[in-house]
């Protein structure tokens, strides 16, 4: 019956592109395509990139020359930059903003937005999504939820400057912080509309998944892309909600006098009426989603690297379903952990001890993987593309990253350094970073799959890399210390401490190497834009490459391939695998075999 | 702010193409469809690039250490601050074994193994003894982690008062910090912000008994030796009483009461005379006499020169000024506290006024 009913479909999509003739905006604007969204998701992702890099070059300066003026904070921050002195306020406002975008706007969307889209249909063998209406309703929404995010930054009073996390009463109260006025109104309306957009994407990735996998594609010969990608929108769908819920409560407290968050406040001169609530609750609920968050950004990046890494290496991914298993379990611990955010939010110290408990075992799943990833290079023949190197870039900063994670997951260490910049040192490392690699990795290594066998420019990616790998570790390694130092962060400037004037030279040397690494984001857009118009084309799979996305045709259908779909045979790394004779490779002189050819006579079937 | 997303554009855009144009220009495509696609030459190159990446690594942390160790918080000033100090030390050291064992292996095997043409690699796809190895060493490692973590952490909130205990009410509120000592009862009175009024600006209940002794101040003062019970309030929006000397925090939460214990072991002075400190505050003093000159240079007022005193800071963001929400803390003796509370005005005292 199913199998009656999934060739009806397959022979709907054949002749698909024969009697639909596609406008210009059916195709660019709303397209229903899955590779065009991806593209879609991409561009503005990127875009989104540019704006939230750029806010934390300006409070970088701030930070480093708190008593210098810069002329061109008026022309970047007009009436907050007058006389080039940043306003406090708008100093909060730029590192809440840079928070949101760079968190949501970037490393979610943009990330697992571009490659679950790209990717998923691409690698199951799947005409489209199972769903390409909602696919493109989810992109609008995305888009609107952007446009309306950078609309807040022109309101009156300022955006939002209650730090990314927005904690009530802060975030509720305008008398609070000029900035929890409209511009926070804009912030929880273009959240509420990112969550649903991402709700949609995500539902309908777990949908083609488990539905609209081609025969032989059976979930353990999943690339680990898909499975990343898969578990990522699972997470999501289980955590935005509660997202969701919050942002709905603080609009309660804020426009109809609730008090979910609030309670025996005095503030400008009167006692407000609210009473009972707890901002700790709003604590619970934003961190129920906010630290799966931390693996919604993370997991899709080192699936991401799972699959560039075993291709460049030329060898399988090591331990596939050790890989798989610890994607599961991160994915379930990522879940049951988010009070390490509030050991010292009031909460009870015994719920302290649990959190610490669950935190500090999603550390065995995570070296888990580096261990795999090193192993898989090891013994290699390794083909060092410059999405290879940005893969090698995440596993070093996951590691470096992920190791300070240990220190600030055990409560008792927590208290002294929670809220300072020892935090923002890992969160960058072992997310930001790490996910921005992922991104890079990605965008390199499936640039000919988008644009058509066009490939970037291999020399100026190297530029990119080193640039950016030797500027993240300078920016990062150094701000360990002024957290060491008890610096904490969101501080305008700290000159009102005479005890951490010793703390200047290096925000200066931070600052420096943050211009360096984004000045390396230059290159890349330069080759990212210019590539598509004039990259050169390459060969139909030019890291040759097991997996299905290289085997359709280089030109764009709507349907993915001419004809039917091909079938898969066997799992995605069967790279260098030897005949029963060991003379050779299975297929003479190619070091690799496609998902897609059979099992041959003179190779052995191996459980994987 | 209109301008703001114009011209970030615009130079951002115009940057990268002009600037670029001239890279791209030295990396002239050739004809070939693979010459996108890293060759021997590539690999050799990013291969040693890798080795000397891990040394730059290496190299950096060895200069943060170097140039920057001595910028980190002194010894702990309070008993149980010793045990966190302890096992930061430890997990320290073995982050940074793990770390530095690691990061060789990665950047190592990247350089080792760099692609040559003709070069097989080894088909190894999984190996269940290896897997079952770094699986458990993780395990059996963070397992003692957790265990001492969990029995320092349990130390220090378990709170256990005695008749010694001083009990400390601290005020926070946009932008400053206000101490309040339960006095000779040692109990303080009840309060709310329902009932700020005038000098009154505690919302203490005036009716309360136990609130007729209580002393209001802006400067925190600790006899060392004897343990605080902090007992933590919040008028307007969440903020952190964070006292990185102590190793003590702990948020201030409108409508709940939030507390924190911990014994101050050493005195301002003895704070003041130890080497550390007189080496730190040498260092920030010439900074200031540095500054000092231009500031007077362009007519200003010079700097005042340091003097250490503990602090009490805000750590989670509450305003404009959340940068510049600090509170001195004295550690003295006893005699010393005891001279010094006597001199404070009572609640009662202050409202009669």
């Amino acid at each position: 019956m199913s199998a009656h009913a999934h060739d009806h479909v397959e022979d709907h999509h054949d002749d698909h592109g024969h009697h639909h003739k596609e406008t210009f905006v059916t195709k660019y604007i709303f397209s229903q395509d899955h590779k065009m969204i991806s593209k879609q998701y991409l561009i503005t992702g990127l875009f989104m990139g540019i704006i939230g890099i750029a806010m934390s070059l300006l409070f970088r300066f701030q930070l480093a020359w708190p008593d210098k003026q810069f002329t061109f904070y008026e022309v970047f921050l007009g009436k907050w930059g007058e006389d080039g002195i940043m306003d406090p306020s708008v100093y909060l406002a730029l590192v809440t903003i840079h928070g949101t975008i760079m968190v949501f706007f970037v490393l979610t969307a943009g990330l697992s937005g571009t490659f679950s889209n790209l990717l998923i249909p691409l690698q199951i063998g799947a005409r489209d999504m199972a769903s390409g209406f909602l696919n493109m309703i989810s992109y609008w929404l995305f888009f609107l939820s952007s446009v309306i995010m950078v609309l807040s930054l022109f309101v009156e009073a300022g955006p939002a400057s209650a730090g990314w996390t927005i904690y009530p009463p802060l975030s509720a109260l305008p008398q609070a912080i000029p900035g929890s006025g409209t511009g926070m109104t804009l912030w929880l309306v273009s959240m509420a509309i990112f969550i649903a957009s991402s709700l949609l994407g995500s539902l309908n990735y777990i949908v083609t998944v488990i539905n609209l996998r081609t025969k032989g594609m059976s979930m353990t010969r999943l690339p680990l892309t898909i499975w990343a990608f898969f578990i990522t929108a699972v997470i999501g769908v289980v955590s935005f909600p509660v997202l969701l819920s919050a942002a709905l409560l603080l609009i309660m407290d804020r426009s109809f006098g609730t008090s979910f968050f609030l309670s025996d406040i005095y503030i400008a001169g009167e006692v407000l009426h609210n009473q009972g609530g707890s901002p700790v609750l709003f604590e619970h609920l934003f961190w129920f989603l906010g630290h799966p968050e931390v693996y919604i950004v993370l997991l899709p990046a080192l699936g991401i690297t799972s699959e560039i890494i075993a291709t460049n290496s030329r060898k399988p991914i090591f331990g596939y379903r050790a890989m798989v298993a610890s994607i599961l379990a991160i994915a379930f611990l990522s879940t049951i952990v988010w009070g390490h955010h509030m050991f010292i939010s009031g909460m009870n110290p015994f719920l302290g001890s649990v959190f610490t408990f669950t935190t500090l075992l999603i550390a065995i799943p995570s070296a888990v993987k580096a261990f795999n990833y090193i192993t898989t290079l090891w013994k290699g023949n390794l083909q060092l593309n410059p999405a290879m190197l940005f893969s090698i870039g995440l596993v070093s900063t996951f590691i470096t990253g992920g190791l300070t994670g240990i220190l600030l997951g055990d409560s008792a260490l927590d208290i002294n350094v929670h809220d300072t910049y020892f935090v923002v040192a890992h969160f960058h490392l072992v997310m930001g970073i790490s996910a921005l690699y992922g991104l890079f990795a990605g965008v390199y290594h499936w640039f000919p799959k988008m644009f058509e066998s066009r490939m970037m420019n291999k020399n100026l990616g190297y530029v990119h890399f080193w640039i950016t790998a030797i500027g993240a570790y300078g920016v990062f390694f150094p701000m360990h210390f002024i957290g060491m130092a008890g610096l904490p962060r969101r501080y305008y400037t700290n000159t009102e401490f005479p005890y951490f004037d010793d703390l200047t030279d290096v925000n200066v040397v931070i600052t420096f190497f943050a211009l360096f690494s984004a000045a390396g984001q230059v290159v890349f857009l330069y080759n990212f834009i210019h590539s598509i118009f004039y990259g050169k084309k390459g060969p139909q799979n030019p890291w040759n490459s097991n997996t299905m996305e290289w085997t359709a045709p280089i030109k764009h259908i709507h349907g993915n391939w001419d004809g039917p779909i091909p079938h898969v045979y066997r799992w995605a790394y069967d790279y260098s695998k030897l005949n029963k004779d060991e003379t050779d490779y299975v297929v003479p002189g190619q070091d690799y075999v496609p998902q897609t050819l059979p099992l041959q006579d003179n190779e052995e079937e191996l459980n994987h | 702010m209109t301008a703001f997303l114009v011209v970030l554009v615009i130079i951002l855009f115009g940057v990268a193409v002009m600037q670029m144009g001239k890279i791209f220009q030295l990396s002239k495509p050739k004809s070939d469809p693979n010459s996108e696609v890293a060759n021997d030459k590539d690999n050799n190159i990013n291969g040693w690039l890798m080795i000397m990446f891990v040394l730059f690594i290496y190299v950096l942390s060895i200069i943060c250490f170097w140039k920057w160790g001595n910028v980190m918080l002194p010894e702990s000033a309070s008993e149980h601050g010793i045990g966190i100090d302890q096992l930061w030390l430890y997990s320290m050291i073995l982050i940074f074994v793990v770390g530095i064992i690691t990061q060789w292996l990665l950047h190592y095997f990247a350089f080792k193994y760099r692609g040559r043409k003709g070069q097989r690699a080894t088909f190894y796809a999984d190996n269940d003894k290896l897997e079952f190895i770094w699986t458990i060493i993780p395990v059996i490692v963070l397992a003692g982690l957790i265990i001492y973590g969990l029995f320092t952490w349990t130390d220090i909130m378990n709170i256990e008062e005695d008749e010694d205990t001083l009990v400390v009410e601290l005020y926070a509120y946009q932008f400053d910090w206000r101490a309040r000592y339960a006095g000779a009862d040692n109990t303080l009175g009840e309060a709310n912000v329902r009932l700020i009024e005038g000098v009154n600006i505690l919302g203490v209940d005036t009716s309360d008994p136990n609130s007729q002794d209580d002393v209001i101040v802006n400067e925190l003062h600790l006899p060392v030796g004897r343990q605080v019970l902090f007992k933590m309030r919040s008028q307007d929006v969440l903020h952190s009483a964070y006292m990185p000397h102590f190793r003590a925090q702990m948020n201030c939460v409108p409508g709940m009461i939030t507390q924190f214990a911990f014994t101050p072991t050493k005195t301002t002075l003895e704070m003041r005379e130890s080497e550390e400190m007189i080496d730190k505050v040498n260092r920030i003093n010439a900074i200031r006499t540095e500054k000092s000159k231009e500031l007077i240079a362009q007519g200003d007022e010079a700097l005042e020169s340091y003097v250490f005193d503990y602090l009490l800071l805000c750590n989670k963001i509450c305003g404009n000024n959340h940068y510049n929400m600090q509170m001195k803390i004295v550690v003295e003796t006893e005699e010393e506290y005891e001279a010094w509370i006597a001199q404070q005005a009572t609640l009662a005292k202050s409202l009669q006024q």
